[in-house]
């Protein structure tokens, strides 16, 4: 399976998502730099982390409206896989091609650290490696992962199956005490109604290796390849 | 001849002195030209001869440091210093001060303090890897310390995290001798190859000079002056003097000069922080006796009707000074271009020696680069030892009193001094790049570098109440702290990068703090062979009520062979045997309270005599705990620092989640042993089944070992003298660790 990692100015994940592709799923990978409309005959395109054009605006806000993104928009609508990984999270939402926005932080600090993530739906091509109810240790570092949509959008995307992740305690308790930023409903992670677009604010990438004290991150990562976990 | 620029202000004794040169010096500079200098060269002598730029002060005493010595002899003084790590790789390092930016605007003074040692690595062609600082504060009961806490860490995670290097370590503490001056220092590292470090050298006469980066505007114009004088009721009106940061500019500058530098076509290559334009051009230029000639009015500028003496004098962030081969301009100039960034050639590389700068092709400064860069007068000040040395010192240490040992341990865990700094990391990245493989709140941050089996590990520490109480010894025990560190990580060390923090050294008492500290600092890395290989001075640390503790902070690096045998100070497994490793003890004055945090806490300062440091047990207990970490004995390590052996066992339990149960099993008096500060004790737990083979191999190099207990159960316990003394909750331990800094940060 062949991935592209798009490159803002400003992105700063991009050698790590790089990285787990080549290295740890050994599969061919290239960057596409923001101007390009030529998503490389990706079969997955993962938009990475950081902050794009500096975010000085709005998250997400300007790479939105940058050349690659009219060309993800065409792929997703050709039922290619996309996955936005925090600051590419942000890029979707603001891309419309997934709904609701990422909204400061509630305690307005950046955090960075191990949150417990619940699989909420393990029918997505990002999932399908886990199970329902199963718990996973990835990192989150945002200043702006505050999911927010109005409440029948909230419903929709609940009753379609579509949160994908939810922050919970270690033993997968949805509760408000285990919410980081305040997202509604917990959520962390979503599909769009088609299911091959993906957002999350936590980094799969960083959980990969045994040296870095997780691989639930694999969870995300082997789905996309096909389920094998 | 240079003419004075268009709104050139008249040169009178008043201007140099505001300046902040002497009339001695403005005097020398008249000799060095033989003739009146403009506004413009006056300016770029000023700067360039203030402490901050020419150490004029402190270099005589740095001399004592046996790497700068030498690089100075040769002229091999780079940007940051550079430690051959194996395998073809070099880790370059530095740390610097952002001290008084950061008292009168904390946030972009702290930002811009990150962007600014980042530079300083990637303009040697290294890939910045990783981060740390080191904070000092007043007391958090304090709103405007507070305030500067908040927005420091705010400003240090603005700019570190859209950069995109991880913050991995450092350490904050709090006293009221820093509430009116903060210590911000900024440490950083970068992976280079060793065939591939670049170099801030202007070679090859013709050869073009390049601005590359952001626009220059009036910002940060006599920064460096202004580091150079003690911090009054005036400061608040040198907020402009503070620079701004665009951490994204930076992002791009590193990603844009790394590539160039690919390309071979750079010959050379500074950053400009402290005094901009003026100490890239020379520097470079002397560093290798060529000149170098510019036209200002070709430097991209933020503003209209900049004069040349604003824009030689501009600190604005986000800018480097690149000489490129003749002919290979364009190359390099459009990948900086692809990134967005500008890239201009101002000038070329000269044969006659001279900084020569022009507006318009007019002259309007000429002047020699070595005497901007290198002939900075120096001065021998005077050194007296103060007068508080000798009292505390002869005060006698009091057995302190403590009747519950109970909640005096959870009043130690809840001093900020001691408490948990997880409110503090959390707000910084430290994971991008994923290579972290400890993350903050251990002895020290572990790296991996990826494609080798090497890891890296780093520390920063400074204990400065002990050098307050004696800047010789204290200074060395910070050095040795450090190291100690890096072994409980199972890091050998290697070398030290140091930011001396000091008060105003025109008075005989603080630079008598200084030489003593210096003199500390090299002999302990001359016994470790652990080099300091860069380093920064920050003087003129001192409000109208007080001067700081002299702050020698030391940020020390070290090689772990295979990154998998790295050590972590958290319990790992209940049944592991806990063994406690003491360089010099017996015969050593150890357990001493002197300088501890019982101490403060219970008398209200620190006093009484520092005990000796003995280098060859220190290297023996190094030896020891190296040894068996590489030979995977070692569940956790964790030194004994600040609040002693007591604090020590609960942070290990607290960040295992799990209880001990100890017997305090030591010579001497309880209250010394559970809260003394000895410089060379280490806690260690290790599986049964190899606790002999602790002990033999401590043993085998001289190191006591005792063994006092094992882990489990959810309390921490400690035995003696045939009784309980100390018993509480894990839960609880680390409640009170835990929440300590962000209660005090919740109310405001």
């Amino acid at each position: 399976m062949k991935f592209a990692v798009l490159r803002f100015p400003g992105s700063n994940c991009d050698q790590d998502a790089y990285f787990a592709a080549l290295n740890v799923l050994r599969q061919p990978v290239e960057y596409v730099w923001h101007e390009s409309t030529d998503l490389a005959g990706a079969d997955c395109v993962i938009i990475p982390g950081g902050f794009s054009y500096g975010d000085y605006l709005r998250c997400g806000a300007v790479a939105a409206l940058s050349p690659v993104m009219g060309a993800v928009r065409k792929f997703a609508a050709s039922g290619g896989l996309v996955i936005g990984i925090c600051n590419g999270f942000q890029i979707l939402c603001e891309s419309g091609l997934l709904p609701g926005v990422l909204l400061r932080n509630r305690g307005l600090r950046f955090i960075c650290r191990h949150v417990h993530l619940r699989l909420e739906n393990a029918d997505t091509p990002f999932t399908r490696s886990g199970t329902v109810g199963k718990v996973l240790s990835i990192p989150i570092a945002h200043g702006e992962g505050n999911y927010f949509a109005d409440e029948s959008t909230l419903r929709e995307l609940e009753d379609s199956g579509r949160v994908i992740l939810r922050y919970c305690g270690p033993g997968g308790e949805i509760e408000d005490r285990y919410n980081p930023n305040g997202a509604a409903r917990n959520i962390a992670g979503i599909v769009n109604r088609e299911g091959n677009v993906a957002g999350m604010m936590p980094h799969p990438e960083r959980a990969c290796e045994p040296i870095l004290g997780s691989e639930d991150g694999l969870v995300i990562l082997n789905s996309i390849l096909g389920g094998r976990a | 001849m240079p003419e004075a620029a268009l709104r050139d202000p008249e040169i009178t004794p008043e201007v140099w002195r505001e300046m902040g040169l002497s009339d001695d010096e403005y005097r020398q500079v008249e000799g060095i030209l033989g003739r009146p200098p403009t506004y413009t060269e006056l300016g770029m002598f000023a700067v360039m001869w203030s402490e901050h730029c020419g150490y004029k002060y402190s270099r005589p005493v740095l001399r004592l440091f046996k790497r700068y010595r030498e690089q100075l002899d040769s002229g091999a003084l780079e940007n940051a210093g550079v430690v051959d790590i194996g395998d073809g790789y070099g880790i370059a390092m530095k740390v610097e001060s952002h001290n008084h930016p950061s008292a009168v605007e904390p946030f972009q003074g702290a930002a811009t303090g990150v962007g600014g040692i980042l530079r300083d690595i990637f303009t040697m062609g290294a890939r910045p890897i990783a981060s740390l600082n080191s904070l000092r504060f007043g007391e958090l009961s304090d709103p405007h310390v507070r305030y500067l806490f908040e927005h420091v860490v705010a400003g240090i995670g603005f700019y570190g995290n859209c950069v995109g290097v991880p913050t991995i370590g450092g350490e904050v503490f709090f006293d009221p001798c820093y509430a009116g001056n903060p210590l911000v220092n900024a440490m950083a590292l970068g992976l280079v190859r060793l065939d591939r470090i670049a170099s801030a050298c202007a070679r090859g006469v013709g050869n073009s000079v390049l601005i590359v980066g952001s626009r220059t505007g009036r910002d940060g114009i006599h920064g460096a002056t202004f580091a150079s004088v003690e911090l009054g009721p005036d400061s608040e009106s040198k907020r402009p003097n503070v620079q701004m940061g665009d951490p994204f500019t930076e992002k791009l500058l590193i990603e844009a000069t790394l590539e160039a530098l690919e390309t071979g076509a750079i010959v050379g290559i500074q950053d400009m922080g402290a005094a901009g334009i003026t100490c890239s051009t020379c520097e470079t230029a002397a560093k290798a006796g060529t000149g170098m000639e510019i036209d200002v009015a070709l430097v991209p500028q933020r503003e209209e009707g900049m004069t040349p003496y604003e824009i030689m004098l501009s600190e604005s962030q986000e800018r480097m000074l690149a000489i490129v081969q003749k002919g290979r301009e364009e190359e390099v100039a459009s990948i900086f271009r692809r990134w967005g960034l500008n890239a201009v050639v101002i000038g070329h590389v000269t044969d006659d020696g001279l900084v020569r700068v022009r507006q318009n092709g007019r002259v309007v400064a000429e002047v020699p680069a070595k005497a901007l860069a290198d002939e900075c007068p120096t001065y021998q000040l005077d050194a007296s030892e103060p007068d508080y040395v000798v009292r505390l010192r002869s005060r006698p240490v009091q057995s302190l009193r403590v009747d519950d040992h109970s909640s005096t341990l959870l009043k130690l865990l809840s001093r900020p001094c001691i408490a948990s700094k997880r409110w503090v990391w959390e707000q910084y990245d430290h994971m991008v790049q994923t290579n972290t493989v400890v993350f903050p709140g251990s002895d020290a941050g572990v790296l991996r570098i990826r494609g080798v089996k090497t890891g890296i590990a780093v520390t920063t520490d400074c204990n400065s109440r002990i050098v307050y109480l004696d800047p010789y010894t204290g200074s060395r025990m910070a050095v040795y702290e450090a190291a100690r560190n890096l072994v409980c990580s199972g890091a050998k060390p290697v070398a030290v990068t140091d930011c001396l923090n000091f008060g105003n050294p025109e008075k005989p008492e603080a630079f008598w703090q200084f030489k003593e500290s210096v003199r500390g600092l090299a002999d302990a890395c001359e016994e470790l062979s652990t080099p300091v290989v860069s380093g920064n001075v920050s003087f003129y640390n001192e409000t109208p009520e007080s001067a700081i503790y002299p702050t020698p902070v030391v940020g020390m690096l070290g090689v772990l062979d295979d990154v998998t045998n790295h050590v972590t100070s958290a319990f790992k497994r209940e049944g592991d045997r806990i063994i406690l490793l003491a360089a010099g003890w017996p015969e050593d004055p150890w357990p001493s309270l002197s300088g501890s945090e019982l101490q403060v806490m219970l008398d209200g300062e620190p006093y009484g005599p520092l005990p000796g440091l003995d280098a060859a047990r220190q290297k023996a207990l190094f030896a020891a705990v190296l040894e068996m970490a590489a030979g995977r004995m070692l569940s956790s390590a964790h030194d004994v620092s600040e609040g002693g052996l007591a604090v020590c066992l609960a942070e290990s339990c607290i960040a295992g989640g799990l209880g001990a149960d100890v017997e305090l099993r030591l010579p001497g008096p309880v209250v010394p042993s559970l809260y003394g500060e000895p410089a060379g004790v280490i806690l260690v737990s290790t599986p049964p089944e190899r606790a002999s083979d602790v002990i033999r191999t401590a043993e085998a190099h001289g190191v006591m070992a005792v063994e006092m207990g094992g882990v489990g159960g959810p309390d921490i316990i400690v035995r003696g003298e045939g009784a309980e003394l100390l018993r509480v909750a894990v839960a609880q331990a680390s409640e009170a660790w835990e929440s300590a800094i962000p209660a005090a940060m919740d109310t405001m």
